[in-house]
């Protein structure tokens, strides 16, 4: 994918993607025309080189979770947001799966904090999968060191990831974000504490995470270990974002941008290492417009 | 002329010319010389500022040369040749400014603007030169090369340096001219009057050698631009600066090495500089990636009246290993780029602020790990996570707190587990909890080993998770006796 550093720096409206015409102004288009046609304004709009080769995206290791996903897994050069749900580390937790996932074998990953939050310890991150010799701590003290740290990180193309702590971002950093991410194919990734209240994104995925109390109520001198668990909520999934050359999975609904909750309860697995879905709590999902989502 | 009290009374430390002339000399008193001369005009001696002032002097020097240090001589030099004194080592930087005479002229020119009365000499040993330049007629002095002894012979002895009470005992056997010296036997001139005066001769003379110091370490390689006129426009520079960029990146990768530490100098008109230094993770020669680095900092320069010259030094290189193009270059190439991304990020948020975790065989958990600044060397790759196994590695937090932090804690004694706490004003009701996990502390990196009070830095850590499944880190300290409440802390947070 080629490097472009300085050609979107402003933002200009056209290249706004959510003021594309929103789906009831058609009436019930072939699908295959309008596939065609969104290839096409994808590669208008984003000086397309013409690659129609979809979104590399990383495998979360959860089959239930990657296969709610359009791209089949978490895509890379997308903007990502994780929102905590309470004041526990699960959200940093799954945000440093993320990272592992994202960094793989050999990449790099860069992860910024503000101020005088607890600091990241390499132990507990490496609990996570997330070596902490492919990770570079960044302490950017002020908002527009974390969104210029961001951006230099995505453009730079040397990083696998980038993740960003903050609670206040404009929602026009968050577009340049999106477009930096694009531009290089580096995944952005945007944890934002508890009480933080959700406002319009142009993030590709949005989650949410919090602690969940274990199965069992077990003293560890019983000689079992306790199962941590996570709720992790996908409240936002923008289908055919980003270079995503197929036909969007969610055309047959009649729209280009799909938005469904889906909940899973994830217990830790000692034995493999890794988070596996509680199988009795499998989709419990109290949104109301996760009704119309679970048709699949 | 400066005063200072001293020897029981306020005495002359040191005059300008005129007082001179008068007759007054440093170690007369005040009153001696308010009758020499009445209009005198005094003022308190601040050593301390002085030195300030000469080391400011010795940085502006740098236009003419890096090598510059303020001279070392001692209190009683000044006393005997005038004022205080800087070095300038001007080898191969003559040329530069047309020669060595045009460079003295200059300097003394420059010197005199700033209101400072200056006499110079060039010479080729140090010694040498500084007895010329205090106490020859002259202003400014050359000697030419390997003729020393000429110079120095009709020069009182005083410009050898050597301490008073030697000058006044050569003086007492009618020695008072370094020329007068050059024919007498050696040994018994050491043996009345020490060694230092004759290995000062010497010196002098280019028959030893003299080490001198400079005040800044003198950098590996620079380059240097001087403008016609002063310039202050930032683009003016941020132009300058890329000229030298280009200039010391190509003799830089003509000698293989590449730059680690760079520092701009800007000499401005009114004799102040300007340093900008900026770090790489790796030797670095190329001139667009530098700018880049440099850009940042340029908009904080003040110009004042004008920038007269610049420099560019290469202050810390290393060499440059070759790149394999072939194979593996595209890995080459990220790692490449990831190293600069680190050198832009570290030269605008601090090099402290960005960081690589680094693992430390410690079971105290604050001090397991440390924060490297990403700058620095990465580490070197093959130490393996060997002191944490995979399941003492699931019982550590995500994040620590800097600080642990004091909790109420309700819990049976001795050594039960928490059953509620309150963080703050919030009571957290504990559904699990699991431990203890006893960390004792490093009696052996302490210098009191027999501590009798290390019982009571001993800690418990529990896991627990609270009714809402959040998991925390918290301990207990010291072991557990009757009447004392235990002390408790939260200490990390779990994923």
């Amino acid at each position: 994918m080629g490097l472009d550093v300085e050609h979107n720096m402003n933002i200009e409206p056209y290249r706004d993607t959510a003021a594309m015409p929103s789906a009831n102004d058609f009436h019930r288009p072939d699908p295959a025309i309008m596939a065609d046609l969104y290839v096409k304004i994808q590669r208008i709009v984003r000086h397309d080189r013409g690659s129609d080769t979809p979104l590399p995206a990383v495998s979360l290791g959860l089959d239930a979770i990657d296969d709610t996903l359009p791209w089949g897994g978490l895509p890379r050069g997308a903007l990502h947001e994780v929102i905590a749900a309470d004041i526990s580390a699960a959200a940093a937790g799954f945000c440093a799966m993320l990272l592992a996932r994202l960094a793989g074998s050999d990449g790099t990953v860069a992860w910024c904090r503000q101020g005088r939050s607890p600091v990241l310890y390499g132990p507990g991150l490496a609990a996570m999968g997330l070596d902490t010799r492919r990770l570079i701590v960044v302490r950017p003290w002020r908002d527009v060191d974390l969104l210029w740290t961001m951006e230099e990180g995505l453009r730079s193309g040397a990083l696998a990831a980038v993740l960003g702590e903050t609670a206040t971002m404009q929602s026009v950093a968050l577009r340049r974000l999106q477009l930096a991410a694009e531009s290089n194919g580096t995944a952005a990734v945007l944890l934002r504490p508890a009480g933080v209240q959700p406002t319009s994104t142009p993030a590709v995925t949005r989650w949410r995470i919090g602690a969940a109390p274990a199965a069992s109520a077990l003293h560890a001198g019983d000689g079992c270990r306790v199962r941590p668990r996570w709720t992790v909520e996908l409240l936002r999934c923008r289908t055919g974002m980003a270079g995503f050359g197929a036909p969007p999975r969610c055309a047959e609904h009649g729209g280009f941008f799909a938005s469904r909750a889906t909940s899973w309860i994830l217990e830790w697995r000692d034995e493999t290492g890794g988070f596996a879905v509680a199988p009795e709590l499998r989709h419990r999902s109290p949104a109301p417009a996760a009704a119309a989502a679970t048709a699949t | 002329m400066t005063v200072t009290a001293a020897h029981g009374g306020v005495r002359v430390v040191s005059v300008d010319h005129a007082a001179s002339a008068a007759g007054i000399a440093p170690g007369l008193t005040l009153a001696e010389s308010h009758a020499l001369c009445p209009g005198l005009t005094t003022a308190e001696a601040d050593p301390a500022a002085d030195r300030k002032a000469l080391n400011t002097l010795a940085d502006w020097c740098g236009r003419y040369t890096p090598w510059t240090a303020v001279d070392e001589s001692g209190g009683w030099a000044g006393s005997l040749g005038g004022g205080a004194g800087l070095w300038l080592n001007i080898s191969g930087c003559a040329h530069l400014f047309g020669g060595e005479a045009a460079l003295l002229e200059d300097l003394i020119e420059r010197l005199r603007r700033f209101g400072l009365a200056a006499t110079a000499a060039v010479a080729d040993t140090p010694g040498s030169a500084w007895a010329v330049a205090r106490f020859s007629a002259e202003t400014a002095e050359i000697v030419p090369p390997g003729q020393q002894k000429t110079a120095l012979a009709p020069l009182p002895i005083a410009g050898l340096r050597v301490p008073p009470p030697v000058i006044e005992g050569l003086g007492q056997v009618g020695l008072r001219r370094i020329g007068d010296l050059l024919e007498m036997p050696r040994e018994p001139l050491t043996a009345r009057f020490g060694a230092l005066l004759l290995s000062r001769l010497d010196q002098a003379l280019g028959r030893k050698d003299e080490p001198l110091s400079p005040r800044l370490p003198v950098p590996a390689m620079a380059a240097r631009l001087a403008f016609a006129e002063p310039i202050a426009r930032a683009e003016d520079i941020a132009g300058a600066t890329r000229h030298l960029l280009v200039d010391l990146c190509a003799r830089l990768t003509a000698a293989r090495q590449g730059g680690r530490r760079l520092e701009l100098a800007l000499y401005r008109s009114d004799g102040s500089v300007a340093r900008i230094a900026i770090g790489t993770s790796r030797p670095a020669r190329d001139p667009d990636h530098l700018m880049r680095l440099f850009r940042d900092k340029l908009d904080g320069v003040d110009a004042g009246f004008g920038i007269e010259i610049a420099v560019l030094a290469a202050t810390v290189v290393a060499p440059v290993a070759p790149i394999q193009m072939a194979l593996g270059a595209d890995r080459a190439a990220r790692s490449e780029s990831l190293s600069r991304l680190i050198d832009r990020l570290g030269n605008r948020l601090k090099p402290a602020n960005v960081t690589r975790l680094v693992e430390c065989a410690s079971h105290q958990p604050e001090r397991s790990q440390r924060s490297v600044t990403a700058l620095a060397d990465p580490p070197a790759s093959a130490p393996s996570p060997a002191t944490a196994d995979e399941r003492s590695r699931q019982s550590r937090p995500l994040s620590l707190l800097p600080v642990p932090e004091p909790i109420e804690v309700i819990a049976p004694v001795p050594d039960g587990p928490p059953v509620l706490f309150r963080r703050g004003r919030r009571p957290y009701r504990v559904a699990m909890a699991e431990g203890p996990e006893r960390i004792g502390p490093e009696w052996w990196l302490e210098n009191d080993g027999h501590d009798p009070e290390r019982q009571s830095r001993i800690r418990d850590y529990y896991r627990i998770e609270d009714s809402d499944g959040r998991r925390f880190w918290v301990y207990r300290e010291g072991l557990y006796r009757p009447g004392v409440p235990p002390r408790w802390y939260l200490h990390g947070l779990f994923a």
